[in-house]
């Protein structure tokens, strides 16, 4: 029973709830025995042995010795942890397992909410499975800053696991990919599970842009992915502000432009403050790049998870600058930015009036509306008429005067003419 | 054994003391007398009220300790307790044997008696084993069987004669030479001292043990010297620093945020939360982060609570200071500023089993609230409820007053839906507590399930946008996260470690040794 090669992956140390560690030692002959220590022997232990016996045979591995100490891992953690083990000590790589895929079918729109995106380290499992519940409009399964280096590999089938097993409640399925060519090893893995948008992290050039979009359409063309997958840039240093129209406009499958604060920060040397004065101009050149580019300008991450009345001026403050989301590092954030993003009572209120008022002139066979004396140019109403959309989705209102499929008809256009019409 | 009304197999004799089965919610009609405490004669006593001796183990001498007696103590030291371990140790000491340990909990710190319990100067425990003591009795390795009771079956249990402690040894935080003592002042001081109450009111001897001893009067009198034999001094009862516990932490878990939010959304939208409300919370995280949600509701609707039952913490003492509430009714203080406030607030009221909890009586508070939030171990998808067992058969928790609790005008369990790979919501609970006819809402990280019995709450709800769900609509979520359904555990049917018992004191159900062992 000599030892032909051996690999490890996962955690077992104090924090690693819902993880596993597991040691494989690929052995000439004797089948698989397999040494578990469990959290959840008397619940699972039989299944979990079958499951690992499961994931070696299909990986092509007859032959091992087995340690594994399981904190309650849910399988398709196993599966991966004993998966990396294998491709380890395989010298890198092994057939992939195909754990059971378990979401609920959900699509995406290029246009849709995205005033909240929650970030997921890309190693800890112990996360993932009840993120959809706090509903985020997004939920990112980070491969990038959240992951140690050495864990790369093991966060990658983690990850891609996650994506046929967890499912996102509705949220949009984001993962944030490595820089560089590490990132499109991620792609790889993720693009073929049904991943809505890939964050592009430290965007400098349009060239970042097409590399990243290149290999998006020949792995789909491999897999017979079809639907489209939507990309969202983070600009992180003064070149990628500088770079931000180009970046924007890169490709037609970008659906929103992001800002990351503390690398922008480190990057001209300046310590990120609460007042936020020092990437004014970064975060209202992006703001305008996104607009012009006709894609969502979207705010970075408030790092305090402590504080909620501070997190409400910040996203309050981010909503005024155009912006029309922010990240998240803790479900409690969520709520806050929705409340923060959602139109006013007076924003309504003066929405209102402004359709009425176009609605009117519609009746009237009128080319201007007019209200309180003054013109209203057009795409102040597509803006009115933006914000009862919202309003309407969120509850805020019951339904738009007149008929909701009027309105319906109206903001589809205005969707078309976005970019024009900004 | 025997199967009772809820279904569950139980003994019909326990530790040779014969046992009525449960007979369903209010089934069980008691008659008789309740127990007589020995009368006593000031002629026995000092004239001068120094009850002072010199040591624990004279004390206990003097008491007529002998093997086999039921010696009892209170648990407001909680996981800061010296006195405990350093009585059996005494007992030890003194070569008697076969003790039947009547606490009114106990904690990890307790750890040290197993050794009593494998050599036989402890027989058995009826009380709350946490822990460490409830690990040792699902290996079915306890000479007897443990019985576990709430807070308010505790104090039924002496009261009704069921019980009969032969010694009483209470730490008392400040006592003075009569044996007058409270828990408010003192290096060890804890806040109430209720759980003690019976114990010194039917107890044959009564020994107040104190390491803050004053002068005459110690006032208030939480226990009344008047029903004390003798006042022991001793260098410390406890260390402070986990007497007032660990829990009074607010939740940073986002799944137990988001229960709690759930939680408070609940009583709002279903018309709880009105002027005169009243509400239990205890000092889990769930339970006090429920409570600032609760709070933000109260102060933006402008409702006031009439009452509001502690363990009291800080949070709670801020809405009393506040006027969000107009009395504290306090059991139990979790935190300084509990006992602070108890010392100092005359609206923050010292309680206990018997006015709270206990169901042989005339009335009692529990009933009385408009809601009770409350946690489990397990529930199952009929409404039914374990705290004291997990999913794979272990004793790990005491009952406390949660079953005394359940009688509340809307009880809600806030429950994780898994805990690791744990699913919580089951096919049939592993150990009955609560019968479901008491449960009337259960929530979860996945949404809210309201008692199909519940048809007025249902309603009240019906307008809400909070997701109300079925369990089992949940609990096929979950074993799909989970892998499937988990194995049952391997349990030894043959061996009854321990017994629950309902509050009327009837036995609800059997906790059967692990069968590994």
């Amino acid at each position: 029973m000599n030892t032909r090669a051996q690999g490890a992956a996962g955690r077992n140390d104090a924090g690693s709830r819902s993880d596993c560690y597991v040691e494989v030692a690929i052995t000439r002959r004797s089948g698989i025995t397999i040494d578990l220590t469990s959290k959840v022997e008397a619940l699972y232990g039989d299944s979990i042995r079958l499951l690992v016996n499961d994931v070696l045979h299909t990986i092509g591995i007859a032959h091992a010795r087995v340690s594994m100490l399981d904190q309650g891992a849910v399988p398709f953690v196993i599966a991966a942890r004993v998966e990396a083990a294998a491709a380890r000590a395989l010298g890198g790589s092994c057939r992939p397992y195909p754990t059971p895929v378990l979401t609920k079918p959900n699509t995406t729109d290029r246009h849709r909410l995205r005033r909240t995106r929650l970030y997921l380290p890309g190693n800890e499992p112990r996360f993932f499975l009840n993120a959809g519940l706090h509903a985020p409009d997004g939920l990112i399964l980070d491969l990038e800053d959240s992951v140690a280096p050495a864990e790369k590999d093991a966060a990658r089938i983690l990850v891609r696991n996650a994506l046929r097993a967890v499912d996102f409640n509705g949220a949009e399925r984001m993962v944030r990919i490595n820089a560089g060519a590490m990132g499109l090893d991620d792609l790889r893995e993720v693009i073929p599970q049904g991943v809505h948008v890939i964050l592009i992290p430290k965007c400098e050039s349009a060239a970042d842009v097409a590399s990243v979009a290149h290999a998006i359409s020949s792995i789909c063309a491999e897999t017979d992915r079809n639907d489209p997958v939507y990309l969202l840039p983070i600009i992180e240093s003064a070149r990628g502000v500088v770079n931000a129209f180009g970046i924007a406009s890169a490709s037609d499958t970008i659906c929103g432009l992001a800002i990351g604060l503390e690398d922008y920060c480190a990057d001209i040397g300046v310590q990120r403050t609460r007042e936020g004065k020092e990437s004014a101009y970064a975060r209202a050149a992006i703001v305008n790049a996104a607009c012009a580019a006709g894609v969502q300008p979207l705010d970075s991450v408030f790092s305090d998870v402590t504080d909620m009345p501070a997190l409400l001026v910040h996203a309050r403050e981010s909503k005024a600058l155009g912006f029309k989301g922010m990240g998240c590092i803790h479900p409690r954030q969520i709520g806050v930015i929705h409340d923060a993003f959602a139109p006013t009572q007076q924003e309504i209120e003066k929405a209102q009036r402004i359709v009425r008022a176009f609605e009117s002139a519609k009746e009237a066979r009128s080319g201007v509306t007019v209200l309180d004396g003054r013109m209203i140019d057009m795409p102040v109403v597509l803006q009115a008429l933006r914000t009862l959309t919202l309003a309407v989705s969120l509850g805020l209102v019951s339904a738009i005067r007149n008929s909701a499929g009027s309105s319906r008809r109206v903001s589809n256009e205005d969707r078309k003419d976005d970019a024009h019409a900004e | 054994m025997v199967k009772n009304a809820a279904g569950r197999l139980v003994p019909r004799c326990v530790n040779g003391v014969d046992q009525t089965a449960f007979q369903g919610v209010g089934g069980y009609v008691p008659a008789g007398m309740k127990a007589k405490p020995r009368v006593s004669s000031c002629a026995e006593f000092p004239a001068d009220g120094n009850k002072i001796v010199r040591s624990l183990a004279d004390a206990l001498k003097k008491a007529g300790l002998a093997s086999g007696m039921t010696i009892s103590t209170h648990h407001h030291l909680r996981n800061g307790d010296i006195l405990t371990n350093y009585l059996f140790d005494t007992i030890k000491r003194l070569g008697v044997r076969d003790i039947r340990w009547y606490p009114s909990a106990s904690f990890p710190v307790h750890e040290h008696l197993i050794r009593y319990l494998e050599d036989g100067t402890i027989h058995h425990i009826e009380g709350s084993m946490n822990g460490p003591l409830g690990r040792f009795a699902s290996s079915g390795r306890m000479r007897g069987t443990g019985i576990l009771r709430s807070h308010g079956t505790r104090y039924q249990a002496v009261q009704d004669g069921e019980v009969h402690i032969d010694i009483a040894v209470l730490a008392a935080p400040s006592a003075d030479s009569f044996g007058n003592a409270n828990g408010l002042t003192g290096p060890s001081a804890c806040g109430p001292l209720g759980f003690a109450l019976v114990d010194s009111d039917y107890a044959d001897n009564v020994i107040v043990v104190t390491d803050h001893l004053v002068d005459f009067p110690c006032v208030p009198w939480h226990i009344q010297g008047n029903n004390v034999d003798a006042v022991v001094v001793i260098d410390s009862l406890g260390d402070p620093s986990k007497i007032v516990s660990g829990t009074t932490e607010i939740t940073k878990s986002p799944d137990r945020l988001l229960i709690a939010e759930y939680i408070a959304r609940f009583i709002e939208d279903a018309g709880i939360m009105r002027d005169g409300f009243s509400l239990q919370a205890g000092a889990g995280g769930i339970n006090l982060a429920f409570l600032l949600s609760l709070k933000e509701r109260m102060k933006r609707a402008g409702v006031r609570a009439r009452f509001m039952r502690g363990g009291s913490t800080k949070y709670l003492v801020e809405m009393l200071r506040e006027g969000l509430t107009e009395y504290i009714l306090d059991g139990q203080a979790f935190d300084q500023e509990g006992i602070r406030s108890l010392a100092a607030d005359p609206r923050h009221v010292n309680t206990s089993p018997f006015t709270s909890y206990n169901y042989h009586g005339k009335g009692n508070f529990a009933s009385m609230l408009d809601a009770v939030v409350l946690g489990a171990t397990e529930v199952d998808v009929n409404f039914n409820a374990n705290v004291v067992t997990h999913s794979d058969g272990l004793l790990l928790h005491g009952l406390g007053g949660w079953q005394d609790c359940l009688f509340a005008k809307c009880t809600i369990l806030a429950v994780p839906s898994l805990r690791d790979r744990v699913p919580i919501i089951v096919d049939r609970v592993t150990t009955l507590c609560g019968p479901s006819e008491l449960i009337d809402v259960i929530v979860t990280e996945r949404g809210i399930a309201v008692n199909p019995r519940r048809a007025d709450l249902l309603k009240r709800i019906s307008g809400s946008s909070l997701p109300i769900r079925s369990l089992t609509d949940m609990q096929t979520e979950v074993f799909a996260l989970c892998g499937g359904r988990p194995a049952a555990p391997r349990l030894d049917e043959n061996h009854c470690g321990a017994i629950v018992k309902w509050v009327d004191g009837t036995v609800l159900d059997s906790i059967y040794s692990l069968a590994s062992h």
